[in-house]
């Protein structure tokens, strides 16, 4: 398990990495924190010509809050996010999610863009950004460009990311006050992909009324999904144990999971309907006590 | 924590022992703190890839993509063509300068080191790129062009005996490779009488123990000398190396197999790499350079080793007061694409104690050992016992839900008794010792069982789905080889030309040094056992002196160390046989201290005893100190008496007499000490996610006379463990075509420290009248009961639903579907 | 094939160079360019957890990084968690107490990760011992004497 021959070039900076990627087009594979290429490096599933490492472009490591958005480098190591007080209590969601992502050695060398780049249908971070409606900042030779999540995540390990671009920032809305959260998920062994996650957060308004809800659930098909119709139960009827049942087996039918040698697709369905409805109700829970 | 304040030592064999050789026990029984460790936590370990070669290539090999799949031909001209190539190596190769191994079972199977003809199993030797490094090696192996012909493949055991089945051997005719039908006692009567007969299938999961650390070979040939030397992480060399020795058509003095100082665990696994061997040393022999050899984890999980899968039936015969009076079985043990011996060690392992802890005398078992296009299997942790528990407990769990009866009360009333041993069981087995109801009652006490039944009646009425499980099982070690000869028929071993097999033993050496202080050799391959602390501290104790003054060397060295074919570390022999042999070099080099002594101080021989580091007069008065007496010999031979052997070293063979050979009714003394473990779980199953919560895990073991308490621990915490892994996590699984499904430890789930089980570990010591300190085997320890013990927790949590676990690894998605079709069933 | 590349780190406080191919990867770096055999390899996937190193003081897997992009780094291996004159650190001390070793072939990667989690978390409850070990397979153990070990080494090291 060698990798196979390449070349290689760390770029400095983002216009250098594009320039690089412009030179050697479909030859080259962009290397980020490298805990899901180097792997497929090393089973020679992947055998780029040329590798072109982010990791010393300085530029795209950055934590900043700007206008209600956290705006996060897309070579932010998950580390850095995962131990960041300012990310900690502005999107304490991310914080929790990131507590799934692999283990801390593997989160060491993980970045965010790397990880929303490879949009493995399974993972926590294309999960998170699809619950909280963030924009992918992209660049390319033509300019930059912004997608919101809904586009960004196409199919399996496949996004709106196109030849030649290059992910460059992440941004993820800033919780709001009286919010509560929750990241359930349902693995096989601590650290694993997700069989099953639910993402979700809540926002109260000054009487008590559910004002606005994100939810998400990922390892249920090709992309993670974010489940609208969900919310809009909960965003009308509030957090009552009965409604959050509801919107749970609403959330259920959302889904079109496809059975594999962990789990069945039934199952997954219907760790669905169990983890949104934990999800919302440990959400729900949180804005009381936060208060 | 554990229990090891609680532990009683018995007295019997090992006091009496003691008594008779005078030696007090003063580190054996301590917990000491392995010498082992320094280096290992340093990084200054060795193991087979930090051995340093010079001049010595690397090899990469190209297997088969197909579970089945006839071999054309083979292109390698690009290949060599490679920067770096040193040369490549095919099944002509193979089939030029090799034999097939030798297997235990009539049916004409060529098993080569690589595939020759057809390709049997997905990751099958095809090839082997020898370059100058790894990289280029494997950049290589994507040059070879094979053609294949893909044939139909067969994965299920069942299945691969229908007429219609793909064949994989065309010489053997169909996919069985052995099958036994034997009785014992007058089964048919048993069923006839019973007040109840219980019928339940299994299916048991094919998993391997994956030891961190994989394979790895080195090979270099001396065409000079004609000698073949291997660096392996191999734990024999027992059997196993006149069977490597042959199949590359070597003279066993010209085959050295050498093991380095470290083996990153193996737990049964490393038994199987001497095909590799075979391979590497083909290599080596072919292309005249040495020839390295590291199994990637992908190779690893493909085509190293694991336990079979086994389909089984069983049927249960008993009296309404819950007394067992028979039972019979048919299974189907999947032994892969070619059987490899041990196997079909698979079926026969367990056979002496195939009646468990249980006192029934009527035992029938029909076993089929089948051939599919699957990996290849061998011995893995608890050997065939993890099958045979899981059934066996499941079985007696169905008798008490039949009676309705407490689980543990029917065990109770069928244990054999602490009065019976040493017992003979109906196939032939021969329990050393043991007290099963004191054992088991110190495990309900441990457990709190009848707290724990009082919680699951609160649990059932709120609800929830809690349960409680036992189990008991005894614990086999030091295997007889000769219990494989039983896949034979009894009219086959009766032919005059067939020479039966039996025995158990093991070698060590002791010399006393020239300025005093004390070297012992043995010839085991621990993966982590210790031995080398263990045997310090025995030895310490014979001579009266500190573990600090014995140096253990354990580097296996087929050239110098003496072993014989039953030699090795593996069915937790070393507890046993290893401890045994070291005490016994040791007794013989005191006494030849003592009569040196007697002759120096002109004192009777009876009147000295070892104590101290001295030999001195037992009145408590002269002595010579080890030192003194090591200056003497050493340096003035002429101060020896006359006649006797100069020098002052010892070597002992131990040897196990009731190892005999099976009789010509299937009976065989299959190993040598028999351990017991008795366990309680409690479980909780969340009834939405079907994610079992393990609560509470008590197991009580009698090992005999325990040397080295935190040693003997570390073995259970970590038996359980595997255990764990194979009733929960661990599946080699196969799609039906026999694509392998789970070719990374991203898909072949190895539990973690989130995973793993607190476990409160309780002792009791009956000390084996067979082993010189009284001590037995553990090594497989709880490997083989978590199985059993965790499907009857969770059969009973799921009783209000009418669930019964009968296929592992019991994993949520098949656990919920399981108790979505109960909740449907239900009116 | 591409061309080697020089590269300067230091590795156990001592400043290394050579040459390496791009395509290296660290852990045959260390082990066989270097000879620090005391990073083992165990999956080379990133799972197994055997080949953990400390980047730039933080655990990290060496068999999911390239040689090439330790140039400037500052690398601890197993080899130089002790004192220059031999003596153990108080993790590995307590590893040997607690016999939360068998074979040893995990425990490198073991004692790194435990390091790198305590310094990050220097009071842990039994949970997130687990699950900061749960980084690192071991397949002897059972993991529980590892778990008293890293508990007495926190208390010991805070």
């Amino acid at each position: 398990m060698k990798p196979p021959p390449f070349d290689y070039h760390a770029a400095r900076s983002v216009s250098e990495a594009l320039e690089l990627l412009g030179r050697y087009a479909e030859d080259a594979r962009l290397l980020a924190g490298g805990q899901s290429l180097v792997p497929m490096l090393n089973f020679r599933l992947a055998t780029p010509r040329v590798l072109i490492d982010l990791n010393r472009v300085g530029e795209l490591a950055y934590i900043r809050e700007e206008n209600g958005w956290l705006r996060l480098g897309a070579m932010t190591r998950q580390r850095a996010i995962e131990f960041s007080p300012l990310v900690k209590e502005r999107i304490p969601l991310l914080v929790e999610a990131l507590g799934y992502v692999g283990h801390l050695p593997t989160r060491t060398r993980g970045t965010i863009g790397g990880s929303v780049a490879h949009a493995d249908p399974s993972a926590e971070c294309p999960a998170l950004v699809c619950a909280l409606g963030g924009e992918l900042v992209i660049r390319g030779a033509g300019g930059e460009r912004v997608v919101g999540a809904a586009d960004f995540f196409q199919d399996f390990f496949t996004t709106a990311l196109q030849p030649g671009e290059l992910l460059v920032e992440v941004r993820l809305p800033v919780m709001p006050a009286r919010s509560g959260w929750a990241f359930e998920e349902f693995a096989r062994r601590h650290g694993d992909f997700a069989i099953v996650e639910v993402a979700a957060q809540v926002t109260l308004d000054e009487r008590g009324g559910c004002r606005a809800a994100r939810v998400a659930a990922a390892g249920v098909g090709a992309t993670p999904l974010r489940l609208r119709a969900v919310e809009q139960i909960v965003e009308r009827g509030g957090g009552a144990g009965a409604v959050v049942a509801q919107a749970a087996a609403r959330a259920a039918e959302l889904v079109d999971p496809a059975g594999d040698h962990h789990a069945s697709a039934d199952y997954r369905r219907h760790l669905t309907e169990v983890l949104t409805r934990r999800a919302l109700s440990r959400a729900f829970a949180g804005v009381e006590r936060s208060k | 924590m554990s229990d090891t304040a609680d532990s009683e030592i018995a007295s019997g064999g090992g006091r009496a022992a003691q008594a008779a050789t005078g030696a007090t026990r003063k580190w054996v029984g301590q917990p000491l703190r392995r010498s082992e460790d320094p280096r290992l936590l340093a990084g200054r370990g060795t193991f087979v890839a930090d051995l340093p070669f010079h001049n010595v290539c690397q090899a990469a090999i190209l297997r088969s993509p197909y579970a089945h799949a006839r071999i054309k031909a083979i292109d390698a001209g690009e290949a060599l063509k490679m920067p770096g190539v040193v040369g490549v190596v095919t099944g002509a190769d193979a089939l030029a300068m090799t034999r097939p191994f030798g297997v235990g079972v009539r049916a004409p199977i060529k098993y080569y080191c690589m595939a020759t003809d057809k390709a049997r199993f997905v990751g099958e030797p095809v090839a082997v790129v020898v370059a100058q490094d790894r990289y280029l090696a494997e950049d290589a192996l994507d040059r070879i062009q094979v053609e294949y012909e893909p044939l139909p493949a067969v994965v299920d055991p069942e299945a691969a005996l229908a007429p219609e089945a793909a064949l994989l051997h065309e010489a053997v005719g169909s996919n069985l490779a052995c099958h036994r039908h034997i009785v014992y006692g007058d089964v048919e009567r048993a069923f006839r009488e019973a007040d109840v007969v219980i019928s339940e299938s299994f299916r048991f999961p094919k998993y391997g123990s994956t030891p961190i650390e994989t394979y790895g070979v080195v090979a270099s040939f001396e065409s000079a000398t004609g000698v073949l030397t291997v660096t392996s992480n191999f734990m024999g060399p027992f059997i196993l190396h006149p069977i490597t020795a042959r199949a590359l058509n070597l003279p066993e003095n010209r085959l050295r197999f050498i093991v380095p100082p470290d083996i990153g665990g193996s737990f049964g696994i490393k038994t199987s790499i001497y095909p590799y061997i075979a391979l590497i040393g083909l290599a080596a022999m072919k292309l005249k350079v040495a020839v390295k050899w590291i199994e990637d984890r992908r190779e690893h999980l493909l085509a190293s080793s694991s336990g079979t899968d086994r389909v089984a039936y069983r049927e249960l015969a008993a009296r309404k007061d819950g007394t067992i009076l028979a039972m019979r079985s048919r299974w189907y043990d999947n032994v892969g694409g070619y059987i490899r011996s041990p196997e079909p060690g698979c079926a026969f392992r367990p056979i002496g104690n195939w009646v468990g802890a249980y006192r029934f005398q009527n035992l029938e078992a029909d076993a089929y050992v089948v051939m599919t296009n699957k990996s290849l299997t061998g011995p893995n942790r608890g050997y065939a016992c993890g099958h045979l528990y899981f059934e066996i407990e499941r079985m007696v769990d169905l008798l008490a839900e039949k009676l309705e009866m407490d689980p543990a009360e029917v065990r109770r009333r069928n244990f054999i008794q602490s009065d019976q041993f040493p017992y003979r069981t109906p196939s032939g087995g021969l329990y050393d010792s043991g007290d099963y109801p004191a054992a088991f009652a110190k495990a309900l006490e441990l457990a709190h069982y009848d707290e724990l039944k009082r919680e699951r009646e609160k649990a059932r009425a709120e609800g929830r789905l809690f349960g409680i499980g036992v189990a008991a099982a005894v614990d086999p070690s030091v295997s007889n080889m000769g219990y494989v000869t039983v896949a034979l028929d009894p009219q086959d071993r009766a032919r005059p030309q067939y020479l039966p097999k039996s025995g158990a033993l093991e070698a060590a050496s002791i010399r006393l040094d020239p300025l005093g202080k004390l070297t012992v050799i043995l010839g085991s391959t621990p993966q982590g056992q210790g031995h080398q602390t263990i045997v310090a501290q025995i030895v310490a104790d014979e001579f009266g002196v500190s573990p600090d003054d014995v140096t253990v060397v354990d580097e296996m060295d087929t050239f110098t160390r003496v072993w014989g074919i039953s030699s090795g570390t593996y069915s937790s022999r070393f507890g046993s046989v290893g401890t045994s042999a070291a005490a016994l070099a040791a007794r013989k080099l005191k006494e030849k201290l003592v009569a040196y002594a007697s002759y120096l101080m002109e004192v009777p021989p009876e009147a000295l005893g070892v104590v101290d580091g001295a030999v001195r007069e037992k009145s408590g008065g002269r002595g010579l100190t080890l030192k003194e007496l090591a200056g003497r010999a050493h340096w003035n031979t002429e101060s020896l008496p006359r006649g006797m052997e100069a020098g002052l070293e010892a070597t002992a063979v131990f040897s196990f007499p009731e190892a005999k050979a099976p009789d010509h009714q299937d009976r065989v003394n299959s190993s040598n000490t028999y351990g017991f473990i008795a366990e309680v779980m409690a479980v909780e199953v969340d009834p939405e996610t079907a994610a079992i919560k393990i609560l509470r895990y008590v197991t009580v073991h009698d090992a005999g006379q325990i040397i080295n308490p935190a040693i003997v621990e570390g073995q259970i915490y970590g038996g359980a463990l595997h255990g764990l892994g194979g009733a929960l996590y661990e599946e080699m699984l196969y799609d039906e075509q026999g694509q392998c499904l789970v070719g990374s430890f991203m898909d072949y789930l190895v539990p973690t420290a989130s995973e793993a089980v607190k476990i409160d570990i309780g002792h009791i010591a009956t000390s084996s009248p067979f082993t010189t300190l009284g001590a037995k085997g553990l090594g497989e320890s709880s490997s083989m009961t978590v199985p059993a013990v965790l499907a009857n927790a969770v059969s009973d949590a799921l009783r209000p639903l009418g669930v019964r676990i009968r296929e592992l690894p019991i994993t949520p998605s098949r656990l919920w579907h399981l108790m979505e079709t109960a909740r449907r069933g239900r009116p | 094939m591409a061309q080697v590349r020089p590269i300067s780190l230091t590795v156990n406080g001592v400043t290394r160079q050579a040459l390496v191919e791009p395509r290296r990867l660290l852990v045959d770096f260390l082990r066989d360019d270097l000879g620090l055999t005391g990073t083992h390899v165990g999956c080379e996937h990133g799972i197994c957890g055997a080949c953990t190193i400390l980047f730039n003081g933080e655990a990290a897997r060496s068999c999911l990084m390239l040689a090439v992009q330790a140039e400037g780094a500052e690398i601890t291996t197993v080899e130089g968690l002790g004192s220059s004159d031999g003596k153990l650190h108080p993790l590995q001390e307590a590893f040997w107490e607690h016999h939360a070793l068998q074979c040893g072939f995990c425990t490198p990667g073991m004692l790194i990760v435990a390091l790198d989690f305590l310094r990050t978390n220097p009071d842990p409850t039994e949970e997130e011992i687990r699950e900061g070990l749960s980084a690192v397979l071991c397949r002897c153990t059972g993991y529980q004497p590892i778990i008293e070990a890293v508990k007495a080494a926190a208390a010991r090291l805070r």
